[in-house]
C-alpha cells in the first residue's frame, strides 16, 4: 500500500533520518521526500512528506516508531488515488517479465496497478492482460500511460487503451 | 440548367447516375433543371445528349463507354457548372482525382467527391482555391458514406465550440472486431469469410491497418479544427493484432474492443483499438460507422448510419448537390 505521511521537523541536521530509519526498520519503501524550506509553520517547524510504500499492517507501528522518535505527524494516510483505468495487454506479457512491466508503474509513486488478470497463452501464443492502474489524479494517469507504453513498445507488447471521458 | 459532368463511373459514380435519372423529379423540384452533360472512367467516355440509364447499361455490359476520349480530354471540352468526382482513393498522391478536382476549381466550376484522397493530400490548397474561384467543395461522401458528418460539424453544429470527436468510421474493421467479439473466432477467420462476403477487399491493409479511418479523421479535424492535417500527423494502429481471447478478458470487465479514430481541439489525431464500455454508444455492431461530437452548446451529439455502398455514398452526394443549388437556384 502507498501512503502519504506528513510531519514537522525542526530545521537542523539529522532530522530527516530520523524519519527514515524506522521506515526502512519496518521494510517501507521511500518513493519520494518533499521537503520545501519555504512553507515553515508558525512554530518554526518544517513540513515534510514521505510517500512511502508499506505493508498495510505496518502502518499503525510505524508511525509510532516515528513519534517515539519526537517527531510530530501532522497526518497520514493512505494515498488518494483519483483515477482509475484499465488497460488490455496483448502480447509475450510473461516471457517479457510482467512483474518488471507493473514496477515501472508502482514505482513512480503516484500511480499503482491495482489489478491485474492475465489469461495463460497456449504455447507460443500470445497471451492477454486486462491491468487497472490508480493515479493519484488525471495528470499522473497520463504520465504513467505515458509510461506503460514506454516500456510495452520496448517489450513488443500491443496496448489498447481505454475510451475514458477523464483522460483528454 | 445545372450541368454535371461525372469522372469515376464505377460503384459510386453509377450509383450517382442512377439516382440522377430515377428521382429526377423529386431533384428538379428542389434544385431546378440539370442535366449530365459528360461522363468518364478510366479510359473512355460520353458526352453531349445521351441518356443516363443507357449510359449506365452501356457501361455494364461492355465495361466501357462509347467514346475514346479521356477523362483530360473530355474536361478540356466540355462546359460545365459541377464535378462529380468518384474515382479511385490514393491517399499519398491524391491522383487522378486531386488534378480533375484542381481542373474544375480552374474552370470556376463547383466539385462534388466521394474521394478522400485529394482531400487527404491537399484539404487547404483546395479549400483555399476554392475560395479565390468562388467555388463551392462538398466531400460529405468521403466521410461516413450516408451518415452527415461534414455538413452536421460545419452547419448544423455551427456556433458550438466543438472539443473532440470519436468515431467508428471503417466498417470492414468494424465488422470484422464485432464478430470476433461475438463469435470468438481468430481474426484471420473472419477476414477471409469478410473477404468473400465482399466486405473485405482482396488487399485489405488498407482498412485493417487503419488507413482508411485516418485518411478520414484527417479530412473531419481538418474541417472542424481549421488545421491541414496530413495523414502523417495522425498516430495509426490497426486491428491485426487483437486476439478473440482479448474480448474474453475485456468482456469480464464490461468492455469491448473498437477500432476508434479520435481527434481534438488540442491536435491529438488518433486511430487505434481501444477499450470501449459495453455501455458506450460507440460500441456498435456490424459495418456501421458512428461518431460521437462534443460540443460546449450543443453537448455531446451522436450519428450512426452505414459507412458505405454504392445508394449510400450517392445519398450524400446528392445532398451535396442539393445544398449547393438548391436555395440559391442557378437553373435560370
Ligand atoms: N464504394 C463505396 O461504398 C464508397 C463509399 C465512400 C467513398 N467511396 C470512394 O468513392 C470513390 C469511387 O469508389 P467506387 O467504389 O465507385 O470505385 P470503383 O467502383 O472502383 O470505380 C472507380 C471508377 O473510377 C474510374 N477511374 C479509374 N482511374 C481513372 C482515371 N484516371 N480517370 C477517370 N476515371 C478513372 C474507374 O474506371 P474503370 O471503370 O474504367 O475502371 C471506375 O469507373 C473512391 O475514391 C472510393 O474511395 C466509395
Amino acid at each position: 500500500m502507498i501512503v502519504t505521511i506528513v510531519v514537522e521537523l525542526d530545521d537542523k541536521p539529522g532530522q530527516l533520518l530520523k524519519v527514515i530509519e524506522p521506515i526502512s526498520r519496518m521494510g517501507g519503501n521511500i518513493i519520494s521526500i518533499v521537503h520545501d524550506r519555504h512553507r515553515v509553520t508558525p512554530m518554526k517547524k518544517i513540513p515534510v512528506e514521505f510517500v512511502v510504500d508499506i505493508k498495510s499492517d505496518r502502518l499503525e507501528r510505524l508511525i509510532e516508531l516515528i513519534r517515539e522518535a519526537k517527531i510530530q505527524v501532522r497526518s497520514y494516510n493512505e494515498m488518494r488515488l483519483l483515477a482509475t483505468e484499465s488497460f488490455l495487454l496483448i502480447g509475450h506479457i510473461i516471457h517479457t517479465d510482467l512483474s518488471d512491466t507493473i514496477n515501472t508503474i508502482d514505482k513512480t509513486g503516484f500511480a499503482e496497478v491495482v489489478e491485474a488478470r492475465i489469461t495463460m497463452p497456449k504455447l507460443d501464443e500470445p497471451s492477454t492482460a486486462l491491468i487497472t492502474i490508480s493515479a493519484r489524479g488525471k495528470e499522473e494517469m497520463r504520465k504513467a500511460v505515458e509510461l506503460l507504453k514506454e516500456v510495452c513498445e520496448r517489450k513488443n507488447i500491443m496496448v489498447i487503451e481505454p475510451l475514458n471521458d477523464d483522460l483528454v | 440548367m445545372i450541368r454535371i459532368a461525372i469522372l469515376g463511373f464505377g460503384t459510386v459514380g453509377r450509383g450517382v447516375a442512377e439516382v440522377l435519372s430515377m428521382k429526377r423529379d423529386m431533384i428538379e423540384r428542389k434544385i431546378g433543371k440539370y442535366g449530365v452533360v459528360a461522363i468518364a472512367d478510366s479510359r473512355s467516355s460520353i458526352s453531349g445528349e445521351f441518356s443516363l440509364l443507357e449510359a449506365i447499361a452501356y457501361k455494364e455490359e461492355r465495361g466501357r463507354l462509347p467514346y475514346d476520349k479521356t477523362p483530360r480530354e473530355l474536361l478540356d471540352e466540355i462546359d460545365f457548372d459541377v464535378l462529380i468526382e468518384t474515382t479511385p482513393t490514393d491517399v499519398k498522391t491524391g491522383e487522378p482525382g486531386l488534378s480533375y478536382i484542381k481542373e474544375a476549381i480552374r474552370r470556376d466550376a463547383d466539385v462534388i467527391t466521394s474521394n478522400k484522397g485529394p482531400l487527404v493530400v491537399a484539404f487547404s490548397e483546395i479549400m483555399e482555391m476554392a475560395e479565390r474561384h468562388g467555388v463551392r467543395i462538398g466531400y460529405e461522401a468521403t466521410v461516413g458514406g450516408a451518415m452527415p458528418v461534414i455538413k452536421l460539424v460545419s452547419r448544423e453544429l455551427a456556433g458550438n465550440r466543438i472539443f473532440r470527436i470519436r468515431g467508428i468510421l471503417n466498417g470492414t474493421t468494424n465488422y470484422i472486431l464485432s464478430r470476433m467479439e461475438k463469435e470468438g473466432m481468430p481474426y484471420s477467420q473472419i477476414l477471409s469469410e469478410a473477404k468473400e462476403m465482399g466486405i473485405a477487399e482482396a488487399d485489405p491493409s488498407y482498412d485493417v491497418d487503419g488507413i482508411d479511418a485516418g485518411a478520414k479523421l484527417v479530412i473531419i479535424a481538418n474541417t472542424i479544427f481549421n488545421i491541414s492535417a496530413s495523414l502523417n500527423d495522425v498516430k495509426i494502429k490497426g486491428i491485426s493484432g487483437i486476439t478473440p481471447e482479448a474480448f474474453r478478458v475485456a468482456g469480464e470487465k464490461g468492455y469491448t474492443i473498437r477500432l476508434i479514430a479520435e481527434a481534438d481541439e488540442n491536435g491529438r489525431l488518433d486511430v487505434s483499438p481501444r477499450l470501449v464500455k459495453l455501455t458506450n454508444p460507440l460500441a456498435i455492431y456490424g459495418t456501421m460507422n458512428a461518431l460521437l461530437v462534443e460540443t460546449d452548446l450543443a453537448g455531446e451529439i451522436f450519428v450512426i448510419g452505414k459507412g458505405a455502398g454504392k445508394k449510400e455514398t450517392a445519398s450524400a452526394i446528392i445532398s451535396d448537390l442539393v445544398d449547393m443549388y438548391g436555395r440559391n437556384n442557378r437553373s435560370g
